[in-house]
């Protein structure tokens, strides 16, 4: 009696103890996506209603210059984000690697950008870019008349200037991840790379970094949804201007819903978005997930 | 759960019965900052004065987009605030929604149709009746100089577009920034639709943005006037996107840039820099749309309350907020004009008073009185939405004035 008694317990609780997170989980994530998939399928302006149109809301989307742009954009900067971190991220990863002194210090340098909101990082390098009181304008009281540096103000250059600073901020983080990935590897493999005369150069290309696979994997799946669901950085850095020349699928997605009364516009854009996420990561996780099973 | 709500509602409404017809009024708005704020609280004031209750809702937020996405959710759940600061077209979108509570009684009572003109109480009725109060006119459509600038370049300041130009072509040389403009999309949208009614005049300005009326949306007048609007851009200096209103107002006030097409909430500005206007600034109509008033009224919309006391003290804030001490005072401190046009006016400055004559003789003769496209007044913010990205990316992209008024007619036509 006693021992099943206990045996309940011990198979109740922690299913207890889990519930209301799995439950919150459900409702406000799962329960609000299936939401916005409904109301992407009605009429609905500044308030929600029920009146299905089917995908009228994707055709407006679709036909809308604004909403190509951004979509262009965030395939702009998401590629170069993603591309430039990761490269950065691992050179300064290995380079740190090499038993140099006063690492602890420099990991933390280069940590550190991780620990300002995007916000903060917008607005600093909105000053340093903008031409009037920048960059260019501190070059240019060295004594360099003719140097430029305007991308801000360009809207053909001014989506460059978010990769800046978001590379800026993220990368010192993929370097920490790549960092823990490089000190996991078993140390006997290396040496004996090493004792059968492989160069530095070659044990990294052909033997660490390749087994770093699920580092990379991590890494970018932490990249492409801070590359998708950038906001808060566009907003404080260009405001989406020049003109919508760095208009994202977010800032769409905010204004439409909340500013300009279109919420099964914004919605269906919304939805959108969760596609794109979901057509990266489903296949990357199904090939990624499954090959250590089969292997 | 139901049953106990009404139950409680019920002890409430009876106990509150019993002893006085004191309310509770809950106010929605974003009027957070210096100015704005202390003109608000004399509202507060005169509210508690009268035997009521305030709630102060304050949402921070300069354009009210978070003000408004509370709003929303407090309507949605069934709880809306007394009343909260909702202008123009979305007047009628609550209105449709059937939110908003009539104000019809305290108007009739208190005459609102006489001391109101027509075009500002057309925008507060719904179905005919009053359901918003307005609280200030703002003219959109002026200019503000600084007349040291404008006379140390030895230039005189310009009353049509065409001396504008030569103007700002001389002020150029002169080497000051002659136009002080933020590159965001209200701000381009504002000069914009002020060189609309230069070019076109007021029937064409009302023909394109309240009708939208696809001949003269496609017409030569409108690429004029979006060939007259680019050249805004060989005047502004280089760190002007995303620059903010007040930023460039600053400039003018400093004498790095000669002038600035704003609204008049940029005599705040002024004021704060302990500038008079007449001496130290200059306010004029924006060149070529002298005898022609913009407006922007900002108004308190009433929603529909649960209890009969809640009411009352909603219907007396109604009444309040059109008295005139409470008009003087608000509009004092914000810069506006009153939407009363039977008021004393001494105690208002020269710029006021040139507005508040301009804003009567359009309201009389019906002519030159148009609403601010740009700030909400002529059409949903559906459509404003659509309008804002086309300017902007004509304005900041090398895009063609012809390929402008196209993009424009198309895009106004999806979004309605």
């Amino acid at each position: 009696m006693s021992v099943s008694n206990k045996k309940g317990l011990d198979y109740w609780l922690p299913k207890l103890v889990v519930s209301p997170t799995v439950a919150i989980t459900v409702i406000f994530f799962y329960g609000f996506v299936i939401w916005t998939a409904v109301l992407s399928f009605t009429k609905s302006r500044i308030l929600p209603q029920y009146e299905f149109v089917g995908f009228d809301q994707y055709v407006r989307l679709f036909l809308n210059d604004r909403w190509m742009g951004a979509l262009t954009n965030l395939l702009v900067f998401g590629v170069l984000f993603i591309a430039i971190c990761m490269i950065v991220g691992l050179i300064m990863a290995v380079l740190l690697d090499q038993n140099i002194r006063a690492e602890g210090a420099l990991r933390t340098i280069y940590l550190y950008p991780m620990a300002l909101s995007f916000i903060v990082t917008g607005t600093v390098w909105k000053w340093l870019l903008n031409p009037t009181v920048g960059i260019e304008r501190f070059i240019r009281s060295l004594g360099w008349d003719s140097f430029t540096f305007d991308w801000i103000i360009d809207p053909n250059m001014a989506i460059y200037t978010i990769v800046i600073a978001g590379v800026w901020q993220a990368s010192g983080f993929v370097m920490a991840i790549f960092l823990a990935g490089l000190r996991g590897i078993d140390t006997s493999i290396i040496k004996a790379a090493q004792l059968d005369g492989a160069s530095l150069f070659s044990v990294y290309t052909r033997i660490i970094i390749p087994s770093m696979r699920p580092v990379f994997f991590s890494a970018f799946i932490m990249l492409a949804h801070i590359a998708i669901k950038s906001f808060d950085l566009i907003i404080a850095l260009t405001g989406g201007g020049p003109g919508n020349s760095t208009d994202v699928p977010a800032i769409f997605m905010y204004q439409f819903s909340f500013q300009r009364g279109q919420l099964g516009m914004g919605a269906a854009s919304a939805i959108i978005m969760l596609m794109t996420v979901l057509a990266i990561l489903v296949p990357y996780l199904y090939s990624e997930l499954r090959t250590p099973k089969n292997g | 759960m139901m049953f106990k709500k009404t139950l409680m509602a019920m002890a409430l409404g009876g106990t509150v019965a019993a002893t006085a017809q004191a309310g509770e009024v809950e106010v929605l708005h974003w009027w957070t900052s210096g100015g704005e704020a202390r003109s608000i609280a004399v509202l507060k004031e005169m509210v508690q004065d009268a035997g009521h209750t305030w709630k102060d809702f304050a949402v921070a937020g300069g354009g009210g987009e978070n003000a408004y996405t509370v709003l929303r959710s407090r309507a949605v759940s069934g709880n809306p605030p007394a009343a909260a600061q909702i202008k123009g077209l979305e007047i009628q979108e609550w209105g449709d929604l059937g939110f908003l509570a009539s104000l019809e009684d305290v108007a009739n009572e208190n005459n609102w149709d006489q001391v109101l003109p027509e075009v500002v109480s057309d925008v507060m009725k719904h179905d005919g009746d009053y359901v918003a109060a307005p609280v200030n006119v703002h003219r959109v459509n002026w200019m503000w100089a600084n007349p040291d600038v404008f006379e140390n370049a030895g230039v005189e300041m310009p009353t049509t577009l065409d001396e504008l130009w030569d103007a700002a072509d001389q002020l150029k040389a002169a080497g000051v920034t002659p136009i002080a403009h933020g590159g965001q999309p209200w701000q381009d949208a504002t000069t914009f639709e002020s060189i609309v009614l230069a070019v076109g005049g007021a029937d064409f300005f009302a023909d394109v943005f309240v009708d939208h009326d696809a001949e003269a949306l496609e017409s030569d007048t409108m690429t004029q006037a979006f060939r007259e609007f680019k050249k805004v851009k060989d005047y502004i200096d280089r760190g002007a996107p995303g620059r903010d209103w007040n930023v460039a107002t600053s400039m003018v006030i400093r004498g790095e840039a000669a002038m600035q097409f704003m609204g008049d909430w940029a005599k705040g500005e002024f004021t704060a820099a302990n500038m008079t206007p007449g001496e130290d600034y200059a306010c004029l109509p924006f060149p070529g749309t002298q005898g022609e008033f913009t407006f922007n009224i900002d108004s308190l919309a009433m929603f529909k309350q649960r209890t009969a006391s809640n009411s009352e003290a909603q219907m007396k804030m109604a009444e309040l907020v059109l008295s005139p001490e409470f008009q003087e005072t608000f509009n004092l401190n914000k810069g506006s004009i009153p939407a009363r046009t039977d008021m004393d006016m001494s105690a208002f400055d020269s710029c006021a008073l040139a507005s508040m004559d301009t804003f009567k003789q359009t309201a009389n003769s019906g002519e030159g009185l148009v609403p601010s496209m740009a700030h909400g007044m002529s059409t949903t913010s559906t459509v404003q939405g659509a309008i804002y990205d086309t300017v902007t990316e004509f304005f900041n992209s090398d895009m063609s004035a012809e390929d402008a008024t196209t993009r424009l007619a198309r895009a106004i036509r999806a979004a309605q």
